[in-house]
């Protein structure tokens, strides 16, 4: 009988500590599915961020190292400058990527380091119980922001998608979403991509994924999907941001 | 006989990094250092090597542990203020069980303070040099020919005991030129299986990482590193001993202070006391033993440092009470003049004997 699917090498056996319903599970599948199918699982090394993934390197298959909160696009800087052959991924949530590593993320991406960023917004701080997160959406209530995000008091939700189209180091910057099944192959296919580029030394490449959090949102993870669909997505308009081969446009301009 | 460069402290270190086979270098400019960025800036893209302008400390430090984990020689150098930025990296790390380099060529502090030479990180790099029950190796060197040697053994002693260490040197060392001369060759560094290259499907991945979420597990990797701090204080402690051979009053000093000591010894002397100096090479290990053995030998110590007093407390703990220890520091970024260092060893000389 013919095997229709079956899971990727690019990922361990360990079983995952996320809660039912989150949809970081179906992201590493993702991120795993693409490195086996590019046949660079071996040649990869994956960063760790602070958060709910920060014990990814027990379930991905390939070398790992853990990062300080927020640092992994420096970490990466590190390793892709030390070894340029290998294929360096980050795998890092909102507060990791969009708060406390503002500066690592922003900075990697002018210098189009040449990594794949994957960016999982789901609006909240799930490891520590459910915080405000820069992308937690206007009004939308947390363990720190119990009558709502009052973007008069606590600011506005950052948009990583849209800040990065003005950096030039980066070559590739899409939103997509992991709510769905359309979704799903939307999302495989830009986060195939993000990695086809950094093989191919096109530059900086990011995929944000909204991804849930039931428990922290207080839904099942059916509400959770919707939720995504019809809060998420309207603030954070999904497509393709940037696509473009930095590399070859710095030897334009050399 | 090896050949002689006249060379600043920060750029003799530079040097001396490459020629240890370091070819990745992260930093951010800060006053006094500047010079060995500027050094790598320019020598490292003739080498194939990496030099990289970080966005911030924080990062810089960073990318040192990327590439330290990818089993790199990696370094970065910086100044009091920028030290404190890294000490989180620098924490993390210790922790990882990985080498590293990190310069910190001291200013006066706390704050933005000042650009003159300083001795007040004492405290941050021996006790603490980022959160957590953690040391790092610490070298301080005296001279522009010791800013080399000691670069080159923190590479190598690191990679030795999966650690980081600092060279602990001060905006005096860094600006002064001195004569120096460079090993012909230096060893290249050692295999290490635990580096992240990519499994290439022959092996389990590697995985460097900080987090133990079991209490009972982390107190057992706490204690095991802390078994090799116990091996490192044994293999790793270094000190210079000047004129101690028939002293009875004996100054304790590091760095660009000992030397000052040094002629304030040789002045003391002149005047007939008995006078000598203990300098400590390594600040952690700390030469503890050496300097409980000289407690007993003389009438008493003197401290002189760059700061408030921090190595002090130091060299109190190792003499444990067998003779009284004296301090004399100038701090905010003031050296002190031998004539001052000489009229505190004469004040020593003539205080009663204290029970």
């Amino acid at each position: 009988m013919a095997v229709l699917f079956q899971k990727t090498k690019g990922l361990t056996d360990r079983e995952t500590h996320y809660c039912p319903g989150c949809t970081h599970g179906i992201i590493h599948r993702l991120v795993a599915e693409s490195l086996e199918e590019l046949g660079v699982l071996g040649e990869t090394i994956g960063v760790c961020p602070v958060g709910c993934a920060v014990m990814a390197y027990d379930y991905f298959n390939c070398d790992m190292v853990e990062a300080p909160h927020g640092r992994a696009p420096a970490v990466a800087t590190g390793l892709k400058r030390a070894r340029p052959e290998n294929v360096i991924f980050t795998y890092q949530g909102d507060g990791d990527l969009a708060a406390i590593g503002t500066a690592e993320t922003v900075h990697a991406a002018t210098r189009g380091e040449n990594i794949t960023v994957i960016f999982v917004n789901n609006a909240i701080y799930g490891m520590t119980g459910g915080q405000m997160a820069p992308t937690t959406l206007p009004g939308q209530v947390t363990q720190t922001t119990p009558y709502g995000r009052n973007t008069d008091y606590s600011g506005f939700p950052v948009k990583v998608c849209e800040i990065l189209r003005e950096v030039d180091g980066v070559a590739y910057a899409e939103r997509v979403a992991v709510n769905s099944v359309p979704h799903i192959r939307k999302a495989k296919a830009a986060i195939k991509k993000a990695f086809q580029n950094q093989l191919e030394g096109k530059g900086f490449s990011l995929v944000e994924v909204l991804s849930t959090c039931p428990t922290n949102w207080g839904m099942t993870p059916v509400e959770a999907l919707g939720w995504v669909e019809n809060k998420m997505i309207p603030y954070y308009p999904l497509g393709v941001y940037v696509d473009r081969d930095v590399h070859h446009r710095k030897e334009e301009e050399a | 006989m090896a050949k002689k460069y006249l060379m600043k402290g920060n750029e003799a270190m530079a040097e001396a990094a490459l020629r240890a086979h370091c070819r990745h270098f992260f930093g951010y400019p800060i006053t006094p250092q500047t010079e060995v960025a500027a050094y790598m800036a320019k020598r490292m893209p003739k080498l194939g090597g990496t030099y990289l302008q970080a966005e911030s400390e924080v990062a810089a430090i960073n990318m040192v542990l990327g590439a330290s984990a990818a089993g790199m020689r990696a370094m970065t150098s910086s100044s009091s203020p920028g030290i404190s930025l890294k000490t989180e990296g620098i924490s993390y790390i210790a922790a990882s069980d990985l080498p590293a380099l990190i310069v910190n060529v001291m200013r006066g502090g706390p704050g933005l303070g000042g650009i003159q030479p300083s001795q007040s990180d004492y405290w941050q790099a021996t006790k603490a040099p980022g959160h957590g029950d953690a040391q790092v190796l610490v070298y301080a060197p005296s001279s522009v020919q010791e800013m080399v040697d000691l670069t080159i053994r923190a590479f190598e002693t690191a990679e030795r005991w999966r650690m980081p260490a600092m060279l602990l040197a001060d905006g005096m060392l860094g600006q002064m030129m001195e004569p120096v001369s460079f090993p012909d060759e230096v060893p290249l560094p050692p295999e290490k299986p635990w580096a992240l290259t990519g499994t290439k499907g022959a092996r389990k991945p590697n995985i460097v990482n900080s987090l133990y979420l079991t209490p009972s597990q982390l107190e057992q990797i706490v204690k095991e590193r802390f078994q090799r701090y116990e091996k490192v204080k044994a293999q790793e402690v270094l000190c210079e001993r000047y004129k101690l051979d028939d002293a009875q009053f004996v100054l304790v000093a590091y760095g660009a202070t000992a030397r000052i000591c040094k002629a304030a010894v040789d002045m003391a002397r002149e005047k007939g006391i008995p006078v000598g100096l203990f300098r400590p090479i390594t600040l952690w290990p700390f030469p503890e033993k050496e300097l409980a053995a000289l407690g007993g030998q003389v009438k008493s110590m003197l401290a002189v440092e760059m700061s408030m007093g921090q190595m002090v407390d130091d060299v109190r703990l190792a003499v444990n009470g067998r003779c009284p220890v004296y301090f004399y520091g100038r701090t905010g970024g003031i050296i002190p003049t031998p004539a001052e260092i000489e009229g505190q060893i004469v004040k020593m000389a003539n205080r009663k004997e204290e029970a």
